[in-house]
């Protein structure tokens, strides 16, 4: 009975050892196709680059693991399935062994809290305070983005596109002014939720010129898929042009983070409404005349070209009537009747139909 | 007519549900009277109370209050005679019925019903998702579509079908002729098709379905159309059922086990719904609170998320996922459970480690408690907390490892008997490590920056809820598929049905990893085009998958019909459900069983789990050096040193 015993599990651990090895084999190939695969977006900041190489590491730990599991399953499929004869037959009764449970139970806790501890290095780095770092203030809104950059004497300058220059360190001051949003740039790996009544902090460092995706990540009504804008990352010299050639005009949202919809002045002029009214029509629609170039809904120069004002009233107080071609139903807010004062939508309507003649 | 409008029943039930529509109506304008409120007649201030009140009468009307309102109003109650037990026919599925064998079969039906529903829901969205733009739905219907097929996937189909296969295999298990408290089971499961139909029927709401995803993330939920209120009063259902039952398992677990049944012997199923019952009953009642927040913010101007007036918005999230990371645990346990029966039965040996299985079990539910806001590392909390939560989350992965490694070691040597039951066990072994992996990657905060609320969470939830909670589902119900319906299975049907549903739920999960990771962000109708050639690949692997599930509804249906006859004991299994003929007999076991052995003595000679003998009588089967085995089951010894020595 001994010896028999002696034999089963020296056969065992041959058997271990087999596994092991295939084991290995299959992993490495594992590891090689993981790193293979094009996982990210391009790596257009500072942070990206360690991001990446830490999801690397990743990968190196988890292939082993994965495989690992597969490789016993598929042995013991191939080698203790029941045989012809064998219906009958049990196993033999192994309830448990003290010093293998405590390896697996010990092995896997110190790989866990090596990467975190890892994990915890990097995120110190790229959350750690740089030199020379730019503020620039990042406002969401349903559905759209506005950046305000630091202007001279204290005003702000107001930008629907995000210009940042090229290897300097951005600290980016998010807020909202309506519900939860995340701002996110895939290219710089870096994002962070907009929560009303809080000024939110996410650093990035851009490393390399191009335009990017800015994302909305945090579901925040019927437009989120489409709260999309750009982000222009120019050397330092074409960042401080673009900055000058904005219209230094002082921005009337800079407190409106808290403002909410209301307190509209009353009185203003269809242009002023424009830009005005909650949630603002310039911050979806391109519009010559006031100055917006935003995608997110039609471009109003084209879509209202010698329209009737009847038209454009019903574009304004029931969006859903009209949809341009490319655009979705349910994404204008259907309550512009209601936040809206009949002499505004009158006024709105003269304007809108005055400038796109 | 009379007579049958009396009668506890569906049909006193329906016209109590509109008297409850009534009453609803009648007090609404009776306050809004008395408060001068404008204007008098407010279809969605109606509708609203009717949600809440409409339930009840409906509840009354089934008859589930009636012994408590005999009770209370003086009149003798009557005792339960146990004639309410079983079912002859599918019309007693429909009524209020006692018996926790009836009772586990109404649930897990309605369970696939609501799965059917919400699968067709996921169908809708990968069909919009197949290109970029905008196909058939709009912006709200598609946020709606999402909303409801996770509220369903997760309130009715896999909280409740675990509660249901339970309800019916746990008190056979343990030896106990029911339940502890039949009343209550009986309320918990009607509760339930109420949540289902109201998140349902959310799409005829006015402004259409709730649409701010099953999380139902604040200040947004409080502002949007009235459908957002289906979704926030049918939690408040759905989830006191699900503590009810709880409550339930846990009394009936601690008080009536059979004669001989240590915690010690207890099939792990029944640890793990246990463990699982203890999360229920310490958590689901914060995300009843989150909701009844919302609901108070909406419709009678509370400001618990509003900040202009000292509002929290954050204080909505950590609430919330105090309930809905253990939620996944709720969703995973009772899975684990089946697994244990399904693999040491199929692979003819003892789990192995069964003590440590049992305490892994405990360990995730202590440790489930720490980890909720590894869901809030972007959402601006404080972000110190992020780091001791990433750590607690990595850990948690331990006890789950050894679970995993103890499987491993059980099929290791084994007989692998490579059925149906089986298959699905192994997959779920293969996904659900594919789903821990992905897991621990989310738990390291810098690559979590980037991939929260992409199409990598997506993936993971999937391999972990779908590889994971829903394999094991599949395994659960091809073996007890016997016992519950005293039918076989098509064994044919049953692997083409696997190997199906493997095949496209990878096709379908795994290319969500690198799309995510590429950053594609979740929840949009609409993507730019560099995702379209994924998009339409998983779109088209996922209507594979649902259509895999038809194999599965057609064998079942088919079986269950003209099936042939199930053995009692077709697994040859020791626990006790086993032991009995299929389907049970009404009050499960004729003669006490008495439990003399551990439940997964396989190859262990001569061993039993239980007999069913009265107690004290000499065990007629111990043929071994029985007072050295009799000294170590007494002790609970789980290392038999037998062969190891």
């Amino acid at each position: 009975m001994g010896s028999e015993q002696v034999k089963t599990s020296r056969e065992s651990r041959i058997e271990l050892f087999k596994m092991l090895g295939i084991g290995a084999v299959a992993s490495v190939i594992g590891i090689i196709a993981g790193l293979a695969i094009d996982w990210f977006p391009i790596q257009a900041s500072e942070e990206a680059k360690q991001i990446d190489s830490l999801w690397d590491l990743l990968l190196g730990v988890s292939v082993p693991v994965f495989v690992l599991v597969q490789a016993i399953v598929l042995y013991c499929v191939w080698k203790f399935r029941v045989r012809p004869g064998e219906e009958d037959k049990d196993g033999p009764p192994i309830h448990g062994d003290t010093k293998i449970e405590m390896i697996w139970t010990a092995i896997p806790a110190i790989i866990l809290l090596v990467l975190c501890v890892y994990a915890y290095l990097v995120l110190e780095d790229i959350e750690g305070a740089k030199a020379d770092t730019m503020d620039v203030r990042v406002v969401g809104e349903q559905f759209t983005w506005t950046f305000y950059y630091p202007g001279e004497d204290g005003k702000e300058i107001a930008s629907k596109e995000l210009y940042l220059p090229v290897n300097r360190s951005i600290s980016f001051d998010v807020q909202t002014k309506d519900v939860l949003h995340d701002f996110w740039v895939p290219a710089f790996r870096m994002k962070i939720d907009a929560v009303p009544g809080t000024t939110q902090h996410v650093r990035a460092t851009p490393t390399r010129e191009g335009t990017y995706p800015v994302v909305c990540a945090e579901l925040c009504g019927l437009g989120h898929a489409v709260m999309r804008q750009n982000a222009r990352v120019v050397s330092g010299a074409a960042f401080e042009t673009w900055l000058k050639e904005q219209p230094g005009k002082t921005n009337p949202g800079a407190t409106a983070g808290n403002q909410g919809s209301a307190g509209q002045p009353a009185g203003l002029s269809g242009k002023e409404l424009f830009t005005s009214v909650q949630p603002t029509c310039s911050s979806c629609h391109t519009l010559a005349d006031a100055g917006s170039n935003s995608s997110t809904g039609p471009n109003l120069d084209d879509a209202l070209e010698g329209k009737s004002e009847e038209y454009i009233r019903q574009g304004i107080l029931e969006p859903d009537q009209q949809i341009a071609a490319g655009f979705s139903a349910g994404i204008m807010p259907p309550n512009y009747d209601e936040t809206l004062k009949p002499e505004e939508v009158d006024a709105l309507v003269k304007y809108l139909a005055k400038v796109t003649k | 007519m009379a007579a049958k409008l009396r009668a506890p029943g569906l049909l006193r039930a329906g016209v109590l549900t509109l008297v409850g529509i009534a009453f609803a109506a009648i007090l609404d304008l009776t306050v809004r009277a008395a408060t001068n409120a404008e204007p008098l007649v407010n279809g969605e201030a109606i509708t609203l109370v009717a949600l809440l009140a409409a339930p009840f009468f409906f509840l009354g009307g089934l008859g589930a209050f009636d012994e408590w309102l005999y009770w209370a109003s003086g009149k003798p109650s009557r005792p339960e005679d146990h004639s309410g037990h079983g079912a002859t026919s599918w019309k007693d599925y429909f009524r209020v019925n006692t018996d926790h064998k009836v009772i586990g079969v109404q649930y897990v039906v309605t369970s696939f019903f609501f799965m059917l529903v919400g699968g067709l829901l996921a169908m809708l969205v990968r069909a919009e998702l197949a290109a970029p733009g905008a196909q058939f739905v709009d912006p709200n219907t598609y946020n709606g579509l999402f909303s409801v097929h996770a509220s369903l996937m997760i309130f009715l189909f896999i909280i409740p079908v675990f509660a249901g296969m339970a309800n019916y295999v746990l008190p056979l298990m343990i030896g106990a002729p029911d339940m502890a408290f039949p009343r209550l089971n009986a309320l918990s499961f009607w509760m339930l098709p109420i949540a289902g139909v109201m998140m349902t029927l959310s799409f005829f709401a006015p402004g259409g379905s709730f649409a701010t995803g099953w999380t139902a993330y604040a200040p947004l939920s409080t502002e949007v159309p009235m459908g957002q209120m289906f979704f926030t009063i049918g939690v408040q259902f759905a989830g006191a059922s699900s503590i009810a039952t709880a409550l339930n398992f846990l009394v009936t677990i601690i008080t009536m086990r059979a004669p001989g049944m240590s915690f010690w012997r207890m099939p792990l199923l029944v640890w793990a719904n246990f463990a699982t019952s203890l999360l229920v009953v310490i958590a689901t009642p914060f995300v009843a609170a989150s909701q009844l927040f919302v609901l108070l913010d909406y419709a009678l101007g509370f400001n618990f998320f509003n900040v202009e007036r000292g509002g929290d918005v954050l204080m909505y999230q950590h609430v919330f996922w105090f309930y809905s990371h253990p939620a996944v645990y709720i969703m995973m346990l009772p899975g684990f459970g089946i697994i244990s029966e399904v693999l040491a039965v199929k692979s003819r040996k003892p789990i192995f480690g069964y003590r440590m299985m049992a305490f892994s079990l405990l360990a995730i539910v202590l440790l489930g408690f720490t980890v909720w806001a590894h869901h809030m590392f972007v959402s601006g909390m404080q972000p110190w907390i992020r780091v001791p939560m990433m750590i607690t989350t990595a850990i948690i992965a331990v006890p789950t490892g050894i679970k995993i490694f103890s499987w491993l070691a059980t099929i290791w040597r084994g007989v692998l008997h490579l059925d149906t039951p089986m298959l699905w066990s192994l997959g779920f072994i293969t996904m659900f490590v594919l789903g821990g992996i992905s897991g621990v990657m989310l738990a390291i905060i810098p690559i979590d920056i980037h991939v929260s609320d992409t199409y990598f969470v997506v993936a993971h939830i999937h391999y972990v809820l779908y590889g994971g909670s829903v394999f094991t589902i599949f395994a659960g119900i091809y073996y007890w598929f016997p016992k519950m319906t005293g039918r076989m299975f098509d064994e044919r049907l049953g692997k083409v049905h696997f190997w199906m549903t493997f095949v496209s739920f990878n096709l379908t999960f795994a290319p969500m990893h690198l799309i995510g990771v590429q950053g594609m962000p979740r929840r949009v109708a609409d993507y730019t085009e560099q995702f379209a050639g994924w998009n339409m690949f998983i779109s088209l692997a996922s209507f594979l998958l649902g259509l895999s599930t038809l194999v599965f509804v057609y064998n079942v249906v088919a079986s269950w019909r003209g099936g042939t006859r199930a053995e009692a004991n077709p697994w040859r299994a020791m626990t006790l459900e086993w032991q009995v003929s299929s389907p049970p007999p009404i009050f499960n076991f004729d003669a006490v069983p008495t439990v003399v052995g551990g439940p997964y003595e396989y190859g262990v000679p001569g061993a039993v789990h239980g007999v069913f003998r009265p107690a004290g009588q000499p065990d007629p089967h111990a043929k071994e050096p029985a007072g050295a085995s009799a000294r170590a089951d007494a002790a609970g010894a789980t290392h038999h040193g037998g062969t190891e020595t």
